[in-house]
């Protein structure tokens, strides 16, 4: 079985592991990954259900992986520099290794026979997968072949779709995304300096016009073959963060699936545009009040961690590195049957889980949410970071955290709001005070910190700093922990003044 | 009359040897080469060189 993420971190401690149970005897629940199959039509559940990047609730259990078959780009965008991996749509980094079709493919059955979790392969990158129309659609047919399980994904900006949706359609490719920075023109001049389109290089407006045109164009035809489309926004303050408003309802309005909102990186040392011009990327707090604002009728996606071209493994949690071509060809042959069995053996145990857990938390919602008081205010919601690896539970010890999830929880139940990369705190067992600023920093806006165990030190820094760190559910389900907080505090401030 | 790509600057991505018409570019020793007998510079078949028109990287793709 694979030892890329730990099934422990998946199942819980063996199969002993029970929910949280507050003191009042409500396991608590109705959190975060608020997405599942409720008021979902069933054919879109079961299209999304294992995509860890359309399923908030299924990226705690499934991995994908992106094979950077695609270098060539059709587009100019000022957050990204050639001279590296695109700085939005995958991280920065050194320009990805050179991967042919063939060593795609093989790269994919390697990862799928070590990984278990495997449910997605995609083409993101480096460049735009339709700028290089068939080394993608080759992949593809390729991965196709030998593991027909695995579900197929293309991101892309859109310029060239309308010309290969059927070809996507023949291929069975039912998740695609698209990067919509605007619906503007005038806006795009700010974002695109040029495009390359019909064997011309077009500038300024005339360049954002066509490339409007043929984004909307490639939204609308994929909707109508049937395919989900995820709208990807890059958000550029002063730039198109009022905007993105606007391109929400356009892109809802034409039958996009998913909003997936996410900061611009912008760094100096990436030698983008935006980075050299010194254009800021929002703040946490920014990014969410868009995303609060445009959260409706269309889903809007938080769990984003921008992975590069060629991540591989649980979102948050990449593997890429160890899956290099010269690695991969050193790696016996996998055992192609041996590792299907091993994915429907971990699916169908994920399934009943997840159904297990979705009732329990029916169950639990009704019970904490609504007995909120009514006669009273609501307690306002407070924001929880939680250390998490994964199985939608408390699993990670705070010093070896790399990152946190960050849940609102409040009267109304608890959710995901977005999650906050950190420095790992503990490396070698002893602390780093930096890197414990860095993080109190990271979460400041936090009330407490949900994990699986953490030292007095670091406690104590947190408790100055007014994050209240709490190891009490260590390994139980992060709603069910969420509701029972909340529902503690509740009753800590309702608890009457006694006045002498 | 022909192009030449300048090695320190290309990303490898290979935008150029996909647009060219003449099928001048091709990947060796770990980059793009152009071969300038068959590099025409687009002259007479679009309004500028291809790959010119669609490289990344300003100043990669120079005259010969």
């Amino acid at each position: 079985m694979g030892n890329v993420v730990p099934l422990s971190n998946i199942l819980g401690v063996g199969e002993l592991m029970v929910p949280a149970v507050d003191p009042t005897g409500c396991a608590s629940s109705a959190c975060g990954s608020s997405d599942g199959p409720d008021g979902m039509p069933d054919a879109v559940w079961n299209k999304v259900k294992d995509h860890p990047c359309y399923s908030e609730e299924a990226h705690h259990y499934y991995a994908r992986m992106h094979v950077a078959v695609a270098p060539a780009c059709n587009i100019q965008c000022n957050y990204c520099n050639r001279k590296y991996d695109c700085a939005n749509e995958s991280r920065p980094g050194v320009v990805s290794e050179r991967l042919s079709p063939d060593q795609a493919a093989l790269k994919v059955a390697a990862v799928a026979a070590e990984m278990p979790q495997l449910a997605v392969v995609g083409i993101a990158g480096a460049g735009d997968a339709l700028a290089n129309p068939e080394r993608t659609f080759r992949t593809f047919e390729l991965i196709r072949k030998q593991t027909p399980d695995i579900k197929l994904c293309l991101s892309t900006n859109g310029l060239a779709l309308p010309d290969h949706v059927d070809r996507l359609k023949e291929l069975d490719i039912d998740h695609l995304t698209i990067t919509i920075n605007m619906v503007d023109p005038e806006i795009g001049v700010q974002i695109y300096p040029w495009i390359f389109y019909n064997h011309r290089r077009w500038h300024g407006l005339e360049a954002s016009t066509l490339l409007h045109q043929r984004q909307m164009e490639g939204l609308e035809k994929a909707v109508a073959a049937g395919i989900l489309v995820k709208v990807n926004s890059v958000m550029i303050p002063g730039i198109n963060d009022h905007h993105l408003a606007e391109v929400n309802r356009r892109v809802r309005e034409a039958g996009a699936f998913l909003h997936n909102i996410m900061p611009l990186i912008s760094d100096p040392a990436h030698g983008t545009h935006f980075g050299l011009t010194g254009q800021r990327g929002p703040s946490p707090a920014e990014l969410k009040a868009l995303q609060d604002h445009c959260e409706g009728e269309i889903k809007v996606m938080r769990h984003c961690r921008q992975c590069r071209a060629d991540a591989i493994g649980m979102l948050g949690d990449d593997q890429g590195a160890k899956f290099g071509n010269d690695a991969v060809a050193a790696m016996a042959p996998p055992d192609a049957a041996a590792a299907e069995a091993a994915r429907q053996a971990y699916r169908q145990h994920i399934e009943a889980e997840r159904l297990e857990r979705r009732r329990n938390r029916a169950q639990v919602r009704a019970r904490i949410v609504g007995a909120a008081p009514r006669t009273r205010p609501a307690e306002p919601p407070v924001l929880v970071a939680v250390a998490t690896s994964g199985g939608e539970r408390i699993n990670v010890h705070f010093g070896h955290a790399k990152e946190f999830q960050v849940f609102e929880v409040g009267a109304k139940g608890a959710r995901f709001v977005g999650h906050r990369r950190v420095e790992t705190y503990c490396e070698g067992g002893s602390g780093d005070g930096g890197v414990l600023d860095g993080i109190v920093t990271a979460i400041g806006d936090c009330a407490a910190v949900m994990v699986a165990k953490i030292g007095d030190c670091p406690s104590q820094t947190l408790r100055d700093k007014g994050i209240e760190p709490i190891d009490r559910f260590a390994f139980g389900y992060i709603e069910e922990s969420l509701l029972t907080f909340f529902a503690e505090r509740r009753a800590a401030t309702l608890t009457p003044v006694r006045v002498a | 009359m022909a192009l030449k790509i300048v090695k320190s600057e290309c990303t490898v991505c290979g935008a150029c040897e996909s647009e060219c018409p003449n099928q001048a570019i091709s990947f060796k020793k770990g980059t793009y080469v152009i071969n300038p007998e068959k590099c025409t510079e687009c002259e007479g078949q679009f309004d500028m060189p291809q790959c010119v028109a669609n490289c990344q990287v300003d100043d990669c793709i120079v005259p010969a």
